[in-house]
C-alpha cells in the first residue's frame, strides 16, 4: 500500500474515533463550543485528506457532514439529536468505506446518495426525514465511547468493534498497518534498554568470574534477547534518510532556475535507515551540501559544453550502511575543486606558509575548504560564498561523532563522504587505561591497536619533545593521554599502547598504559559543570559498575593541534559568555595568533596594517631590541612574547605590522592561526598589562590584545610623533561608546595624542553630563547601541543646550555613503569608521581647528 | 537511606511550624547543615572515578544504582585542607536542574529542626568564599552550624 495512502488510513482510525467521542459529548452539550470546533476540524480534515488522494466516495459523504458541521459551528442551525445521529451515520459510513480501502487499497463500491441527500437536507435546515431510522448506528456511541482516549495509545487506534460492519465493510475488519506512537514513548523505551544492556553487561562480567555458574545458560539466553530487544527498540527509531531527503528536489529544482543551471537529483538508497536524532541532525548540513554542490560544483550548461560533457550537471546522492555506520554520499560532475584557488586563498588568509602548502598532498589542501571562513566562490551569490558553511557542516557532523571527507578531481567532480553513526545512544568502545585510569575511546574513531617498546615492537620516538611513531611508512604523531589529561602519574611511555585515532583525514596516536576489551556503552551527557571539557563527549557506567568518562577523538584532536584543522572556530559557539562586560555592536574580523603561552590571541583585523613573514637573518639588534629595516625604514619590533631570544628565533618570524603615517611597529608572534569574524563579547577577568580580557572565539578561551598598550612599548614617541604641538593639547573630548572593548581601544589612543578624555557607556549618560554642566570640545558617538542609538542622541544634542555646536563625530562599523548621509541629518560632523585611528585623530583636528557649528564642515571618510 | 526517609518524614510534619529541618554535617571540623528536603540520599563511601581536567573541586564522578552522580569535595568547595590518605568520605546526594551530585563530607550526622530564631546572617568578617555559599549561621548549643545553600555550593565556575 501507499505510503501516504496507509499515513492517511491511520490518521483518519484516529480521527474517526475521536469524533465518536466528540459527538456524543456534543449531543448532550450543543452548545460546547470547542467541541464542536474540534469535530468540524476533523471531518474537514479526513475531507481534505481524502481529495487530495483522489477517493472521491469518501470525500463527498465527509463534504456532506462538513456542511452540516459548519452550519452548527456558525450557529446557524440548532443541534438536533436527529442531525448528530445523522452525522454518526455519515462516520459510520466513512469507517466503511475506510475498512474496504484497507482491505483493497481502493474504495469500495457503493452507494451514499440517500446518506448525503439526508445530510444536504439537515444541512438545509430541513427535519431529517429519516428520523427513526437513526436507531441503527445508535449502538456504536457506548461501544465506541469506551475506546476513545488519547490518540497516542495504541489502544485507540484499534479498529472500533464490530458495529462499523453495520456498512459495507468486510468482516474481520483489517488491523492498521502502523500505529501512531509518540516519540516520547520511544525515547524512553530506548532509555530503558539502554539501562537493561548496561545491567546485562554488569551481570556478563559477574559470571565470567565464576565458571560453571548455573547462571550461565540463562544469563546467555537473557543476554541473546536484550540484544534482539536493543536491536528491535532502535528499528523503532530508524527512519530511512529520504525523509531528510524529500524537500531536495524542490530545492535543486529552484537552484537551477535562480543559478541558470540543469540539474539533475538522483537520490540512491533513500530507504536506508538511521536514527531519527541523528536524521535530524544531518537534515540542514546536508541541504547545504546539496546547495553548495549545485552552486559551487557544477558549471553552467555554457561552460560544461565546452568541458565536452553533457549540459545537464548530475548530483548524486548515494546512502548505505557500512558496518555500524551509515555512509552518505554527495557527488556532482561538476568542475571539481581547484587546488590552485584553494592553495592562493590558504596563503591570503595566513592559514598556512608557501613552504608548508607545497608539503601538502592535494587531498590536504583540499581539506582546506572545511576551515571557518574559507569560501573560493569568487562572488558571493544568494546561495553561497560566504564562506560560512563546509566549516559548520564538519562541526555538525564531528557533534554526533561523524567524519566527512572531500574527492575531488579537476574537472569531474567532487564527491563528499560523510560517515555517521547509526545511533547515538549506544556506541562501542575501547576501554583503556592512562594514568591509573580507565577511559572509553569510541570505535569510530580507532583504526588500530599498536604495541609499543616489547620485543620487535616498534618504539616511540621523539622529535624534540614531541612523540611519534614510525608505523609503516608513515610517521604518526602521538598524543600522552596521561600528560594531556594532567594526570599525575609519569606512565611507562616505553612500553604501552598507541591507539591509531582517525580524525577527519588526519590520523594520530594516543599513547595508552592498557588496553582493556571493547564494550557497548551508553553515552551519557556529562554534568553541566563538566561541559567545558571538551576532551570528553560524555560517561558512562561500565560493566563492573564503574564510572568511566569517554573521550571524545575530536576533542582531543583540538586540544593538541594534531589535526591541521585544530583552529577551527566553530560558530555560533560561546558567543555569549554570562559576565562579560565589553560587548561589541557588531562582528568584528579578528586575527587569531599565538605568542608566548599557549593561549591563543586575538587583534582587530582592522588594526593591523600588514602581516610580514620576516626572515631570521634580516632582524637586527639595536640597543638590545630587535629592528628590522622595512620598507626603507627601520622598524622596531616587540616581542609579544616578552623577553627577546635571537638564539630561540624560528627561521621565519612572523610579524604583525601597525602603522601609521609612515611610522610602523611590529609585533613578534610565533605562529598566524587565522582570521575569523566574531561577534566579540569580552570579559575582563583576563586582563593583564597587553591584554584587554579574554573572550570565548570559536569555542576556545582568546585573549585580546591591547593594542594600545603594545604599541607603547615600541617606544614613547610613538603616539607623541611630533610631540611639540601635539594636537590634543589637552582638548577635552566625550567619548560615547557602549562596548568597552571599542572605548578601550578609542580611550588610550585620543589620550595619547593629547586630548582630555571622558568616555560614557550610553546616551542618556552623556546626556546626564550635558545637563550637569560638563562642558567638552568635541563629542565622539558610536551609532549602534542599545537603548538611545547615536543617530537620537545627535538630534536631541543639537536640538539645543550647551552642547547644541560641538563638534559630534560619528564612529561607527559601517560608513556606507547613506549612513553618512543619514549621520549628517540627524546633526552629526563627521563619520569615521571604527579602528581607523588615525581618520579620528585628523578628524578631531580638522573639527577643533575650525569650530565650525555642525553640518558644514569637513568630509566625510 | 534510613536517614533519607527519616528525614523526609519529620521534614514534612515540620513543614508548618517555625523550623526548617537539616541533616548535619562535618567538614573538617565545621559543622554544616544542609535542608533535609534538598537531600536524595545519603550514601557511605563511595569508589569515585576522577575526572581529569575537571575543576579542582569536583572529586570525581559515582555511579548511584546507574545513575551517573558528580561528586563535590566540599572541603575544596570550602577552601579547607585535603582529606589525609587512608579518610573516607560520606555523599549526600542532592539534585539540581535534574542532575545528581553528591557532597563529600567527612561526616554525616544527625536530622535537627532548627529554630529560625537561633539563625543569624552571615558576619560580614566570614570568608568570602563562605559567604558565597553560607545562607546563614545558627547557633547550636556550643557550636555555630554553616547552613549550605545547596544551589551555591554547585555553581562551580558560575559567577
Amino acid at each position: 500500500m501507499d505510503d501516504l495512502l496507509a499515513d492517511f488510513l491511520t490518521e483518519t482510525q484516529e480521527g474517526l474515533v475521536a469524533l465518536d467521542a466528540a459527538l456524543v459529548r456534543l449531543e448532550r452539550a450543543p452548545d460546547d463550543a470547542p467541541t464542536l470546533s474540534e469535530v468540524f476540524r476533523i471531518v474537514h480534515t479526513i475531507k481534505g485528506t481524502c481529495g487530495f488522494l483522489g477517493l472521491g466516495r469518501l470525500e463527498a459523504v465527509a463534504h456532506a457532514a462538513e456542511n452540516v458541521l459548519g452550519r452548527y459551528r456558525d450557529r446557524t442551525l440548532p443541534v438536533t439529536q436527529g442531525g448528530i445521529s445523522l452525522i454518526l451515520r455519515a462516520l459510520d459510513s466513512i469507517r466503511g468505506i475506510v475498512a474496504g480501502l484497507e482491505a483493497t487499497g481502493s474504495e469500495p463500491e457503493g452507494d451514499d446518495a440517500p446518506l448525503i441527500a439526508a445530510l444536504d437536507a439537515a444541512a438545509a435546515g430541513e427535519v431529517p426525514p429519516a428520523a427513526p431510522k437513526p436507531e441503527a448506528p445508535a449502538p456504536a456511541i457506548p461501544a465506541a465511547a469506551p475506546s476513545a482516549p488519547t490518540a497516542a495509545t495504541p489502544s485507540a487506534t484499534a479498529p472500533p468493534p464490530a458495529v462499523g460492519a453495520a456498512t459495507e465493510a468486510p468482516s474481520g475488519n483489517a488491523a492498521p498497518q502502523t500505529i501512531r506512537v509518540s516519540v516520547e514513548v520511544l525515547e524512553d523505551l530506548m532509555m530503558l534498554v539502554s539501562e537493561l544492556v548496561l545491567t546485562r553487561n554488569q551481570l556478563l562480567q559477574l559470571a565470567r568470574a565464576e565458571e560453571n555458574s548455573a547462571f550461565a545458560v540463562p544469563l546467555q539466553r537473557l543476554s541473546h534477547i536484550t540484544s534482539d530487544l536493543q536491536e528491535g527498540v532502535m528499528k523503532t527509531r530508524m527512519q530511512p534518510i529520504g525523509n531528510a531527503w524529500a524537500k531536495l528536489p524542490r530545492l535543486v529544482r529552484d537552484l537551477g532556475v535562480e543559478l541558470g543551471k540543469r540539474i539533475e537529483l538522483e537520490m540512491r538508497g533513500a530507504e536506508t535507515e538511521l536514527d531519527r536524532q541523528v536524521l535530524e541532525l544531518i537534515r540542514d548540513p546536508l541541504t547545504h551540501m546539496v546547495r553548495n554542490s549545485a552552486d559551487h560544483g557544477l558549471e553552467t550548461p555554457e561552460e560544461r559544453r565546452r568541458a565536452g560533457k553533457p549540459e545537464a550537471g548530475r548530483i548524486t546522492l548515494n546512502a548505505y550502511h557500512e558496518g555500524g555506520h551509515i555512509i552518505i554520499e554527495i557527488a556532482d560532475d561538476g568542475r571539481g575543486l581547484n587546488i590552485e584557488k584553494i592553495r592562493a586563498k590558504a596563503l591570503a588568509q595566513g592559514l598556512a606558509t608557501e613552504a608548508e602548502l607545497a608539503a601538502m598532498t592535494e587531498r590536504e589542501i583540499q581539506r582546506f575548504i572545511f576551515r571557518a571562513g574559507f569560501s573560493t566562490a569568487a562572488a558571493v551569490t544568494a546561495v553561497s560564498g560566504r564562506g560560512v558553511g563546509m566549516d559548520v557542516v564538519k562541526t555538525n557532523m564531528e557533534r554526533i561523532g561523524g567524519t566527512i571527507e572531500v574527492r575531488s578531481e579537476e574537472g569531474q567532480g567532487t564527491t563528499f563522504i560523510v560517515k555517521i553513526p547509526l545511533t547515538l545512544a549506544i556506541v562501542s568502545a575501547l576501554i583503556v587505561e592512562a594514568g591509573g585510569e580507565r577511559f572509553a575511546i569510541p570505535q569510530i574513531g580507532v583504526v588500530e591497536l599498536v604495541r609499543v617498546g616489547g620485543e620487535g615492537a616498534p618504539r616511540l620516538e621523539r622529535i624534540k619533545d614531541a612523540p611519534v611513531l614510525r608505523l609503516r611508512d608513515r610517521l604518526l604523531p602521538l598524543v600522552n593521554l596521561a600528560g594531556l589529561l594532567r594526570l599525575d602519574t609519569a606512565s611507562a611511555e616505553e612500553g604501552g599502547f598507541v591507539v591509531v585515532t582517525q580524525v577527519g583525514a588526519h590520523v594520530f596516536g594516543i599513547i595508552v598504559d592498557r588496553v582493556f576489551d571493547t564494550e557497548e556503552i551508553v553515552v551519557k551527557p556529562v554534568a553541566p559543570i563538566l561541559r567545558h571539557v571538551t576532551i570528553f563527549s560524555g560517561n558512562t557506567i561500565l560493566g563492573d559498575g564503574s564510572v568511566i568518562m569517554i573521550l571524545d577523538p575530536n576533542g582531543i584532536a583540538r586540544a593538541t593541534g594534531v589535526g591541521g584543522e585544530a583552529m577551527e572556530t566553530e560558530a555560533g559557539r560561546g558567543k555569549s559568555q554570562p559576565g562579560a562586560l565589553g560587548h561589541a555592536d557588531a562582528r568584528a574580523a579578528l586575527l587569531l595568533f599565538r605568542a608566548g603561552d599557549a593561549t591563543p590571541k586575538a587583534v582587530p583585523l582592522g588594526l593591523v596594517a600588514r602581516i610580514e613573514d620576516i626572515p631570521r637573518e634580516q632582524i637586527e639588534s639595536a640597543g638590545g631590541r630587535p629592528l628590522v629595516q622595512y620598507r626603507g625604514r627601520l622598524m622596531p619590533l616587540v616581542p609579544l612574547s616578552g623577553a627577546w631570544d635571537p638564539a630561540a628565533m624560528p627561521a621565519r618570524q612572523p610579524v604583525l605590522v601597525f602603522s601609521d603615517g609612515d611610522r610602523a611597529m611590529g609585533l613578534m608572534v610565533d605562529e598566524i592561526l587565522d582570521v575569523v569574524e566574531e561577534r566579540l563579547v569580552i570579559d575582563p577577568a583576563g586582563e593583564r598589562p597587553g591584554m584587554l580580557g579574554s573572550a570565548v572565539i570559536g569555542g576556545k578561551v582568546t585573549e585580546m590584545l591591547d593594542t594600545a598598550w603594545w604599541l607603547r612599548q615600541a617606544g614613547e614617541d610613538w603616539f607623541g610623533g611630533s610631540a611639540g604641538d601635539s594636537p590634543g593639547a589637552g582638548r577635552r573630548v566625550l567619548v560615547v561608546e557602549d562596548s568597552a572593548f571599542f572605548r578601550s581601544l578609542v580611550v588610550p589612543a585620543l589620550s595619547a595624542a593629547g586630548y582630555a578624555v571622558t568616555a560614557v557607556a550610553d546616551a542618556r549618560e552623556a546626556l546626564r553630563l550635558r545637563d550637569a554642566g560638563a562642558m567638552f570640545d568635541a563629542i565622539i558617538s558610536d551609532i549602534a547601541m542599545p537603548g538611545m542609538d547615536g543617530f537620537a542622541l545627535a538630534a536631541s544634542l543639537r536640538e539645543g543646550g550647551a552642547w547644541r555646536d560641538l563638534p559630534l563625530i560619528a564612529l561607527t562599523g559601517r560608513a556606507e555613503p547613506a549612513d553618512i548621509e543619514r549621520g549628517r541629518d540627524a546633526g552629526f560632523t563627521d563619520y569615521v569608521a571604527k579602528f581607523d585611528r588615525a581618520a579620528l585623530l585628523e578628524s578631531l583636528r580638522q573639527c577643533l581647528a575650525a569650530p565650525v557649528a555642525a553640518l558644514t564642515s569637513g568630509e566625510a571618510r | 537511606m534510613s536517614v533519607t526517609m527519616e528525614a523526609r518524614a519529620s521534614g514534612l510534619a515540620l513543614a508548618e511550624t517555625a523550623e526548617a529541618v537539616f541533616l548535619t554535617l562535618t567538614v573538617v571540623d565545621q559543622l554544616c547543615g544542609v535542608p533535609v528536603l534538598a537531600v536524595r540520599d545519603v550514601l557511605g563511601p563511595q569508589v569515585i572515578t576522577r575526572i581529569p581536567l575537571a575543576p579542582p573541586e569536583v572529586a570525581g564522578s559515582l555511579n548511584l544504582r546507574g545513575r551517573i552522580v558528580t561528586a563535590i569535595d566540599l572541603r575544596r568547595r570550602l577552601g579547607l585542607p585535603p582529606r589525609e590518605e587512608g579518610t573516607t568520605a560520606m555523599s549526600v546526594v542532592v539534585e539540581r536542574d535534574g542532575e545528581l551530585y553528591s557532597l563529600l563530607a567527612d561526616q554525616v550526622g544527625e536530622v535537627l529542626p532548627l529554630p529560625r530564631s537561633d539563625r543569624a546572617p552571615n558576619p560580614p568578617t566570614l570568608d568570602p568564599l563562605w559567604r558565597e555559599v553560607s545562607d546563614g549561621v545558627h547557633r547550636l548549643g556550643e557550636r555555630l552550624l554553616i547552613l549550605l545553600d545547596v544551589e551555591r555550593v554547585l555553581a562551580i565556575g558560575e559567577p
